[in-house]
């Protein structure tokens, strides 16, 4: 885009006819005619640059904004939020002077296209937005949703995917503790990698992203920018995938993590010693993104320098400096006597800082090169003030007859011995087999604070050593279910991440998204979302839990086919003492297996219906969010008090996944009898929400089932931990050995 | 009185911190050590962390080898300073020449972390006297790069001498030769394994064993002992 002249602010404002590329760089002709009407004449190259990547869908959530106003006027009370929506991350209060920051995030676009790139650097991002708000990241979650297990095209996208993560984050240290691998054609040409990222801090250590202070200096500091990633933000990761157009992968950037490792290290010293006003980290959108909003958000203007910002590659133009999503770089405001203590830090970590401009007590963001003035704009109309779409909207013609296309009435097993070969079908389908082949491709265990990690209910991080504080995540999504109701089935999503954290003694908190959807231009997609968006706002206010912050990926998409609409909740946590947290897995022989909540016939888009019958069609199960507050009440209390020794929820795969689940990590079996007013099928396959199974000490028997009546959580007495094989009395029998067996290889015969 | 253990940070250590808890709590009282330092501070022993200093991009532990204070590490272990490395301190070990053969990548191209049983082989080194010789012990394991390999000479010259350390049981998790886990010097004082006993130190955290934390006891006995 190299033009000569250089194409200064005065050359834009004395040539207004010259034509720029606003479509080539993602822009719409309306869009491009606000930012001429904002600015009083053309943009530069370098302005229109700085406007195309922080006006596209990916930055500045212009088709989604209506929508998710609702998180905000919706939000229940919280005492726990100490800062919501609209910064890198929110941050919530656990205790004991510490708080917590946390956020999901999509790198589905570049994953496609390049998977190990897409998926490594999308675990930078989430990570340096986490340091970004003062904290030490503690911990990395990472729900993924690949096309059919069997598809050839999967074992492309997945490996590649898995090493990324993987490579990516156990370079910089972080334990991977929870998330979820879900398989389904939908997501052939469209897998979305969510990233979620936890991070701890004192109070007194949060940081926001603002400039403030005339005289102040801005320091980018980290990798050196390159030409990688640009416009990852606007033409990559804001429009569908298309055979016709030309391959995105320039638009991929490369990690470094060792480098990101030094930055992590490097910022939290600079913060342990006060030195940094304000802080942003470079992601979508580059220094566009860091400098406009950093200049948006504070007090004055700002005045940078683009010489000044080290290359990789000399050649590169100022709109490509400005563009450029080069992974590992942060930019922090400085005053200016901490200026030389900060590059100190910087240099003991050998990473590379530079002061690259200034702030000011004006209220533009002026950018030179080569002594030139190339930009002068008012830095809200490009961070803040995007377009805004009222996008049209409406429930799709096939919505009834999906829903009417009952899973109810599918044709059920007959005999046993066909329940107990549908069953063991089930264990073995690749949604519901084992993931510790992929899983085990992630460091666990550094850190040494990891107190639970998946396949547990919710990964679990020790906070404090002394008084043994900690907070669990976990993430769940069902598209299936959100195909049949988006409302419905974002509400089942917020339920059973709420019930995940709840299962292992937490107490849920706040809640962040990672909402993943088609193109907003197709009104049956965006009715999809906005009915998510309102399920999920009306859920957390009933459930008290905020959200806030995340993400959301339009456009995903080949084609006219899009994905499932698949909202991914996270749930954040606390336990005020890790030692009570409850295990998924059987403890004890002889100890009692209760069935807690109510268990109805339903199979709308159930494991069984799409593992038996290839069925997607009806209702998703029904949402009591009362249910499951008394329900995660009984559950923390028992973990408290010690009344249960074993708990998991029950969710995809009904109850028979969850016991089956309970024993293989337990090795001991159980012996299970139907209950009075079930039949076998609905008892072991339906997938009533507000469910789990505990595993009871028979001395602690009564207590339990007192409280449990006392509250009107209806709980019933439906086995015992026992043996080694899974009885259903009067129905089948499998060994633990044929179940392991069924469960643990199916992912490694596919992906392996 | 107790001991001072070291613990060297590199740019890319990720178990320095992890360590210097296991240490402090088997009672040593832990000593950070800085890459570039090519000052002791006058500990009693040191250990080289688990990583991936300077992101193994060249070969694992092959940079490291060059820091400051490896300088110092090599010429006092040497003179009988005793050393552990786990992980990217073992490769930075056999980097250094401190010990024998070498580390490829694991022969199944994937990077795994499990919890991986051991069998102690030899329990008369400078950090095993805690344990029995032939006592079958779970230990975190958890790289990229952890093949063990030599020739046949070393690797004979090892297992005539007692000098193999630690063998994986039931299940090779990288193609290590003769399911070596882990490796000695002649004098017994320097010691390199791939598992993490930092890892196995708190019944509450990881895999909720202990079986790691004899490593810290025992250096810590010889020393006090001394």
């Amino acid at each position: 885009m190299s033009r000569t002249p250089l194409d200064t602010v005065e050359h834009a404002a004395a040539t207004p006819d010259v034509e720029l590329p606003w479509a080539e760089l993602g822009l719409k002709k309306d869009e491009y005619e606000r930012v001429v009407e904002i600015l009083g004449r053309r943009p530069t190259g370098a302005e229109l640059a700085m406007y195309s990547v922080m006006w596209s869908e990916h930055c500045s959530y212009k088709s989604s904004k209506v929508h998710l106003r609702q998180f905000g006027e919706k939000a229940p009370q919280s005492d726990a939020l100490l800062v919501g929506i609209g910064e890198n991350a929110g941050v919530v209060d656990v205790g004991q002077g510490y708080a917590v920051t946390f956020k999901v995030e999509s790198h589905n676009h570049p994953s496609y296209v390049e998977p190990y790139q897409g998926a490594a650097t999308g675990v930078g991002g989430i990570v340096r937005d986490i340091i970004a708000m003062g904290a030490r990241p503690v911990a990395v979650v990472d729900p993924l949703r690949f096309g059919a297990a069997d598809h050839p095209d999967t074992k492309r996208v997945l490996p590649g995917v898995v090493a990324g993560i993987g490579g990516y984050g156990n370079c910089l240290g972080l334990p991977n503790i929870g998330g979820e691998v879900v398989f389904d054609a939908c997501y052939q040409g469209n897998p979305l990698v969510n990233a979620g990222a936890i991070g701890v801090m004192r109070h007194e250590d949060i940081h926001l992203a603002k400039a403030s202070g005339a005289g102040n200096k801005v320091i980018l500091y980290g990798a050196r920018t390159g030409g990688d990633g640009i416009g990852g933000a606007s033409i990559l990761a804001s429009e569908t995938f298309d055979d016709a157009k030309p391959s995105k992968r320039p638009a991929v950037q490369v990690g470094d993590p060792f480098q990101e490792k030094l930055l992590i290290e490097c910022t939290l010293e600079a913060f342990k010693e006060k030195l940094v006003v304000g802080i942003q980290d470079l992601g979508a959108a580059g220094l566009s993104c860091a400098t406009s909003e950093l200049a948006s958000n504070g007090s004055g203007g700002m005045r940078v320098t683009l010489d000044d910002v080290p290359l990789r590659d000399s050649t590169l133009s100022p709109e490509e400096i400005l563009m450029s999503e080069s992974q590992e770089r942060m930019c922090a405001v400085v005053e200016p006597e901490k200026v030389g203590r900060f590059l100190e830090i910087c240099e003991k970590w050998d990473v590379i800082a530079t002061v690259i401009g200034e702030v000011t007590d004006g209220d533009r963001l002026e950018i030179f090169w080569h002594g030139e003035k190339i930009v002068d704009v008012d830095p809200r109309t490009v961070a803040h003030d995007g377009p805004v779409y009222e996008r049209p909207y409406a429930r799709p013609d096939w919505q009834d007859a999906l829903q009417a296309d009952d899973a109810n009435k599918l044709p059920r097993p007959e005999t046993s011995e066909e329940l107990k070969d549908q069953v063991l079908k089930l264990v073995a389908s690749p949604n519901q087999a084992s993931k510790k082949w992929i899983t085990q491709q992630y460091d666990h265990f550094v850190q040494g604070n990891t107190v639970l990690a998946q396949p547990e209910d919710s990964g679990m991080i020790r906070v404090d050593e002394e008084s043994g504080l900690g907070v669990a995540i976990a993430t769940d999504g069902n598209g299936r279910y959100a195909k049949l109701d988006p409302y419905t089935g974002a509400q089942l999503a917020l339920a059973e991440a709420y019930r995940n954290v709840a299962t292992t003694g937490a107490k849920p908190l706040a809640v962040s998204d990672c909402l993943n959807f088609g193109s907003p231009e197709d009104p049956a997609v965006m009715w999809q979302f906005a009915e998510a968006v309102r399920g999920l706002a009306d859920g957390c206010q009933q459930l008290g839990t905020p959200v806030t912050g995340g993400n959301v990926s339009l456009y995903n998409q080949t084609g006219e086919a899009a994905i499932h609409p698949t909202p991914v909740v996270a749930v954040l946590g606390v336990i005020d003492d890790v030692a009570r947290r409850t295990p998924v897995a059987f403890q004890e022989e002889g100890q009692l297996i209760y069935l807690l909540g109510d268990t109805r016939e339903e199979f709308g888009g159930s494991a069984w219906s799409q593992v038996v019958h290839d069925h997607l069609g009806g209702l998703p199960p029904a949402v009591d969010l009362e249910r499951e507050r008394l329900l995660a009440e009984i559950l923390i209390s028992a973990s408290r008090d010690g009344m249960i020794d074993s708990a998991h929820d029950l969710s995809d795969g009904g109850l028979i996944q969850a016991v089956v689940e309970s024993a293989l990590l337990g090795g001991i079996g159980a012996r299970l009898v139907v209950p009075d007013g079930l039949d076998a099928f609905t008892f072991l396959l339906s997938e009533s929400a507000g469910r789990a199974i505990v595993a009871v000490p028979r001395s602690e028997e009564i207590r339990f089932t007192d409280m449990c009546g006392a509250r009107g959580l209806p709980a019933t007495r439906i086995g015992v931990v026992d043996g080694d094989t899974v009885e259903i009395q009067g129905e089948f029998s499998l060994s633990l050995e044929e179940l392991r067996k069924a469960h643990e290889e199916t992912i490694p015969a596919l992906l392996a | 009185m107790t001991a001072r253990i070291g613990v060297v940070t590199f740019p890319g250590s990720l178990d320095d911190r992890d360590t210097q808890r296991a240490i402090r709590l088997a009672g040593a009282e832990p000593v950070a050590l800085w890459h570039k330092d090519k000052d002791l501070k006058q500990v009693d022993a040191v250990v080289l962390p688990g990583g991936f200093s300077y992101g193994d991009y060249l070969r694992a532990g092959a940079i490291s080898r060059f820091s400051p204070v490896m300088d110092t590490v090599i010429e006092q272990a040497k003179a009988g300073l005793p050393v552990l490395g786990i992980c990217n301190g073992f490769q930075v070990l056999t980097e250094a020449h401190l010990l024998p053969g070498a580390m490829l990548g694991n022969d199944h191209l994937h990077f795994i972390c499990r919890d991986q049983k051991l069998r102690v082989e030899n329990a008369e080194t400078a950090w095993t006297g805690d344990y029995r010789a032939g006592q079958e012990i779970h230990i975190p394991l958890k790289n990229m790069d952890g093949r063990y390999v030599a020739d046949e000479y070393t690797l004979d010259k090892l297992e005539a001498e007692g000098r193999v350390v630690f063998r994986y049981l039931d299940f090779n998790p990288n193609g290590s030769l003769r399911d070596i886990a882990g490796i000695t010097n002649e004098a017994g004082n320097v010691v390199g394994l791939m598992p993490h006993p930092e890892h196995a130190v708190e019944p509450l955290i990881g895999t909720g064993r202990t079986d790691g934390l004899p490593f810290f006891t025992s250096i810590l006995k010889k020393l006090v002992n001394a």
